[in-house]
């Protein structure tokens, strides 16, 4: 398959390494209170044989609930980890009850049965009721947590303890097997998520497109119920099942916050995934007291924020600057503008002008002379330079235009048009105004009797047009 | 089949007695059974009412969602005023309860995120932290984590007395004062702003234009969950996603007006009480389980008789297809 791995279209690889190094460096800082030195250099060396026995299970588990995820929230059913986390429940004690020992591989078997199991009963009650998706989830959630509850509770005395591992997790106890089974399920993910790319495309933003092609959309669909579930069963020794929703969900979540295309979105939330494993794993080995589960959510958790602020798409941060920089750009055209209505009233006899007839500010005239627009004369006077002008210019035609646009083609009445075109006028592209010009017949002059300027004029030939 | 069948007969079952089940309760051992009765139907109707609005604004899962974002707040409270009271533990839950809402509104307002995964991430985030923190400051401490998960309806009668009295039953436990009272505000609230939760979840934009705020009528019916989901997760834990939703979507294959939707979701909601404390009697496990049980089955009947008819072909009245 040929699509590129990492993101481009004007974002470099190097700029999104530093991202993600810049996320891990603040969940570094956040964990920095619990952490002693001397152990940060035990598990970056691996010295500890619990870390080398636990960190690559975590890892893979990292990558893939990302993966998983990623196309769970492209299909807004991102609270689905959250059902299956809790009807695998009812499994476990079946899968205790069929053997009558504690051997992870039969209680992974009936999580696995009752997990795919919810799926499909959620399926049967949304094709079968007028219930929506998240009061069949809620029914579904609810009563096969229930009933693992009182199945556990009607257990054969003496059985229960240890149960409840799943429930809280601990990834201090992987063992080998659960290692291999963790990779077994992250490499199965890959595979088919690599195999049915272009399946699971559709399948996330045109399922009805999918269907009329002739995709197998069931069959996707319970293939990717099929994994998720898979990957819940297998997490939850480590992580216990209500965490699991949450490796589940924040890395994909993540991820998205960062790119808009699906492939480069499943890379990222891997690479996500898995380092929040690697700080979970740290912090938890290197600070007391703390559960593999949480430390791994929590620093998920913290993942999300950095990325929710300071995203270089669609972070806060890059949302309140650009709306800012629109704003100063907004304010130095309504200058520029004032400029050329105090020149067309002289007739454009002259580009020189004085701040006070414009009612224009010191601050204003220098941030447009930084850019070239505007050059100071003697004695406090300023003048419009050409650029200056032909912004001027065109940002007077954009208004203008749309004024007559308004009150010629979209009924508006004359006095009505001038609020509009304040705010038009600033985002008005070339190809527009182009077409509005033929729209309106290149026009001369607008509703109110004021001549239109035209591209390219200059203060010479506005002069002469000047009657 | 039938191996799965002699797998599932090694449950314990404990054998059923009719007169320890369905008579003890209400002879030998009425004076309890009238308490956690009692207290299931206060918690069970005003939650199926609530829970019919949750359904109608497709937020089913905003129960379960803040149930489990509590934790942190009750965690935090303890270590604050290191009291295990009513009303800290209250307070607590209310602030992260309202912290939730606020996170999710914030997430999906100022993101590309959908509201599914902005509460995902929210509610898994706090009960992370919840975790986190009971872990690591408050181990030692009669946090218990499987009472918060499981909640515990068998100890109401057995809580601190309140000053009421009801008559020949002695006085009234203080989960029951405390529940009737959320139970009455929250009817209240609801029998008020009806029309503005209706009209805010079938047309917001018809809302706006006739002066309601939609915004607002959302934080409001947020925090009246959290107070509600507080209020019964001392009793039913996490279940309380069981109370919101199964009665509501028990009746709606019976109803299609608003009316006769909470009418009947109310019922179910105290048959599912009823019969969940008998199933728990039974069964000798956490009631709230068997009352989410027996709501469960309700709404598995309810199902099959809608499939059944409508494979009959009746149409309309039971279970009609929309």
């Amino acid at each position: 398959m040929g699509w590129r791995v990492l993101p481009g279209g004007g974002m470099s690889v190097w700029r999104w390494v530093g991202w993600l190094v810049g996320l891990m460096g603040v969940m570094v800082l956040s964990g920095c209170g619990v952490v002693s030195g001397e152990r940060a250099v035990d598990f970056v060396m691996l010295r500890d044989g619990h870390v080398r026995a636990a960190l690559p299970g975590v890892v893979l588990l990292g990558l893939n609930c990302g993966l998983l995820g990623t196309l769970l929230i492209a299909r807004r059913l991102t609270m689905l980890g959250d059902t299956l986390s809790h009807a695998v429940l009812p499994g476990i004690a079946a899968g205790f009850l069929w053997t009558m020992t504690k051997h992870p591989g039969a209680l992974l078997i009936g999580a696995l049965v009752t997990g795919v199991l919810s799926s499909l009963v959620t399926g049967w009650i949304l094709g079968s009721t007028r219930l929506k998706a998240d009061a069949a989830q809620s029914v579904v959630l609810t009563v096969f947590f229930a009933a693992g509850i009182v199945m556990i509770k009607l257990l054969p005395d003496g059985s229960k303890a240890g149960l409840d591992r799943f429930l809280y997790g601990q990834a201090a106890a992987l063992d080998a097997g659960e290692t291999v089974l963790l990779a077994v399920a992250a490499a199965l993910s890959v595979v088919v998520i690599w195999w049915g790319y272009r399946g699971f495309l559709v399948l996330a933003f045109d399922p009805g497109y999918g269907r009329a092609a002739g995709l197998p959309v069931k069959g996707l669909h319970l293939l990717q119920m099929f994994l998720t579930t898979l990957a819940v069963v297998v997490s939850m020794q480590a992580v216990g099942v209500i965490l699991v929703a949450g490796l589940l969900v924040i890395p994909g979540a993540t991820a998205w916050l960062f790119s808009a295309r699906l492939h480069r979105v499943l890379v990222l939330a891997a690479l996500l995934g898995m380092a929040a494993a690697v700080m979970g794993t740290f912090l938890s080995f290197a600070g007391d007291g703390m559960a593999m589960g949480p430390t791994l959510v929590l620093c998920a958790g913290v993942m999300f924020g950095g990325a929710f602020l300071l995203s270089p798409r669609y972070g806060m941060a890059r949302r309140m600057v650009s709306v800012m920089r629109h704003g100063r750009r907004v304010r130095r055209e309504d200058g520029l503008k004032a400029v050329y209505r105090v020149l067309e009233g002289r007739g454009f006899s002259g580009a020189g002008f004085g701040l006070e007839e414009c009612g224009q500010s010191e601050g204003m005239m220098r941030s447009l002379e930084r850019r070239g627009m505007v050059r100071a004369v003697a004695a406090g006077g300023w003048e419009l330079t050409e650029s200056g002008f032909g912004e001027a210019a065109r940002v007077v035609r954009n208004h203008r235009l749309w004024e007559l646009y308004l009150t010629r083609r979209a009924g508006f009445a004359e006095d009505h048009v001038h609020d509009a075109a304040e705010e038009m006028e600033h985002l008005l592209a070339e190809e527009n105004i182009e077409h509005l010009m033929g729209v309106l017949g290149h026009p001369e002059r607008d509703p109110h009797g004021r001549r239109i300027p035209r591209s390219g004029d200059t203060i010479e030939t506005s002069a002469a047009r000047h009657e | 089949m039938n191996e799965m069948i002699a797998v599932m007969a090694r449950l314990e079952v404990p054998w059923f007695d009719a007169e320890e089940v369905l008579i003890a309760p209400w002879t030998r051992y009425a004076d309890a059974t009238v308490w956690m009765v009692l207290m299931a139907v206060l918690l069970g109707v005003p939650c199926a009412l609530l829970g019919n609005y949750l359904m109608l604004r497709r937020m089913a899962l905003a129960g379960d969602a803040i149930s489990h974002s509590v934790l942190p707040g009750l965690v935090i409270s303890y270590l604050i005023f290191r009291d295990l009271g009513t009303l800290p533990m209250m307070g607590g839950a209310m602030v992260a309860g309202l912290v939730t809402t606020v996170l999710i509104e914030f997430i999906t307002g100022r993101s590309r995120l959908k509201t599914d995964a902005a509460m995902g991430i929210t509610y898994t985030t706090l009960f992370a932290l919840g975790m986190f923190l009971v872990n690591r400051y408050a181990g030692r401490v009669h946090l218990d984590a499987d009472c918060v998960l499981f909640g515990e309806l068998e100890y109401v009668p057995l809580a601190e007395p309140s000053g009421l009295r009801a008559g020949g039953l002695g006085p009234v436990p203080m989960p029951v004062v405390v529940a009737a009272a959320m139970a009455v505000g929250t009817l209240g609230l609801l029998a008020v702003f009806s029309r503005w939760l209706l009209v805010t979840s079938f047309d917001a934009g018809f809302a706006r234009s006739v002066g309601i705020r939609a915004g607002a009528v959302h934080y409001g019916l947020m925090a009246v969950l959290s107070v509600v989901v507080v209020t019964a997760l001392e009793s039913v834990g996490l279940l309380v996603a069981a109370l919101l939703v199964l009665p509501g979507a028990t009746a709606q294959f019976f109803a299609r007006r608003m009316g006769r939707l909470h009418g009947l979701a109310a019922v179910f909601a105290v048959t599912a009480s009823l019969a969940g404390i008998h199933l728990g009697a039974w069964l000798n496990c956490p009631s709230a389980a068997a009352i989410a049980l027996a709501g469960g089955v309700q709404f598995g009947v309810a199902w099959g008789v809608s499939v059944w008819m409508r494979g009959r072909g009746v149409e309309g009245g039971v279970g009609g297809a929309g």
